[in-house]
């Protein structure tokens, strides 16, 4: 019944997962950084879901739950985190906090 | 059925890349969102139903809010105003809208194909991820409500220093 091949549901995710990998490593925008964090974790919520759907499991579902869930938790903080940054620096520019103190 | 597919993964696709390779913010974000909703719509299509509304409530909603706040607070913070002068103009929102107007078409076809014939989708509805939520995985619910408890603390915390920094 189910008219999507595994293959290229988890191929999907993992152009997904690389896009967002290449974001990460050729941004240097903290904001920038973060949305390629939450393409990343979307990309393998949805290798769950299309793995889940292919037995006709609930798990993949739950899993995409809890990587919801820990999605939402991690932008949080992230973005309170980038909220300090630009307080006290600034910047929004990853390098230019590179370097550590004490 | 597929080729829809095909088309959602391709406006996935397409609008992640063009997200993560815009110079505004902003621009990104409207990519952004697009590139969930098609992800939504693929989970709409593969009969996880909701998956697909949690992704666009949780994702599409709160986080890009989230995000959309923090933006708005740093270019508060910003010295040049030189930007709202060509404030989202005509070709910037034009791609989001294609895109995301793709997308509804596919919905739309897919609601009309449904009524009519029934659902035409393997689903696992949202009772049997209940059963398997609040049944097999119990402990992930708690520790997941354990960490959303500290992410909110954390965040809490973190934005509450700022307030006082400001005021001094």
């Amino acid at each position: 019944m189910n008219h999507v091949p595994l293959e290229q549901g988890l191929l999907l995710a993992g152009m997904l997962f690389v896009l967002g990998l290449a974001g990460l490593l050729a941004r240097r925008n903290m904001i920038f950084l973060l949305m390629s964090l939450e393409i990343m974790l979307n990309a393998a919520g949805l290798a769950f879901v299309v793995a889940g759907a292919k037995w006709s499991a609930p798990d993949g579902q739950v899993m995409f739950l809890f990587v919801l869930t820990m999605a939402s938790a991690e932008v949080a903080v992230g973005l309170a985190l980038i909220l300090q940054l630009y307080h006290h620096f600034h910047t929004l520019n990853a390098d230019s906090v590179s370097t550590m103190r004490g | 059925m597929s080729a829809m597919f095909y088309m959602a993964a391709f406006v996935a696709v397409l609008s992640t890349g063009l997200a993560i390779t815009r110079a505004h913010a902003v621009h990104a974000l409207l990519y952004l969102i697009v590139s969930l909703l098609a992800v939504a719509m693929i989970f709409l299509l593969l009969g996880a139903p909701l998956a697909a509304a949690l992704e666009v409530i949780i994702y599409a909603g709160a986080i890009m809010v989230l995000f959309v706040f923090v933006i708005m607070m740093l270019d508060n913070g910003r010295k040049d105003t030189s930007r709202n002068h060509q404030h989202l103009p005509i070709r910037m929102w034009t791609g989001p809208v294609l895109l995301s107007a793709m997308l509804f078409g596919e919905f739309l076809y897919l609601f009309a194909m449904s009524t009519s014939q029934g659902s035409p989708l393997a689903q696992v509805g949202p009772k049997d991820v209940g059963i398997a939520l609040l049944g097999t995985y119990l402990i992930g619910v708690e520790l997941a409500s354990m960490l959303l408890l500290s992410g909110l603390v954390g965040a809490y915390y973190l934005g509450r220093r700022i307030e006082q920094e400001e005021q001094e």
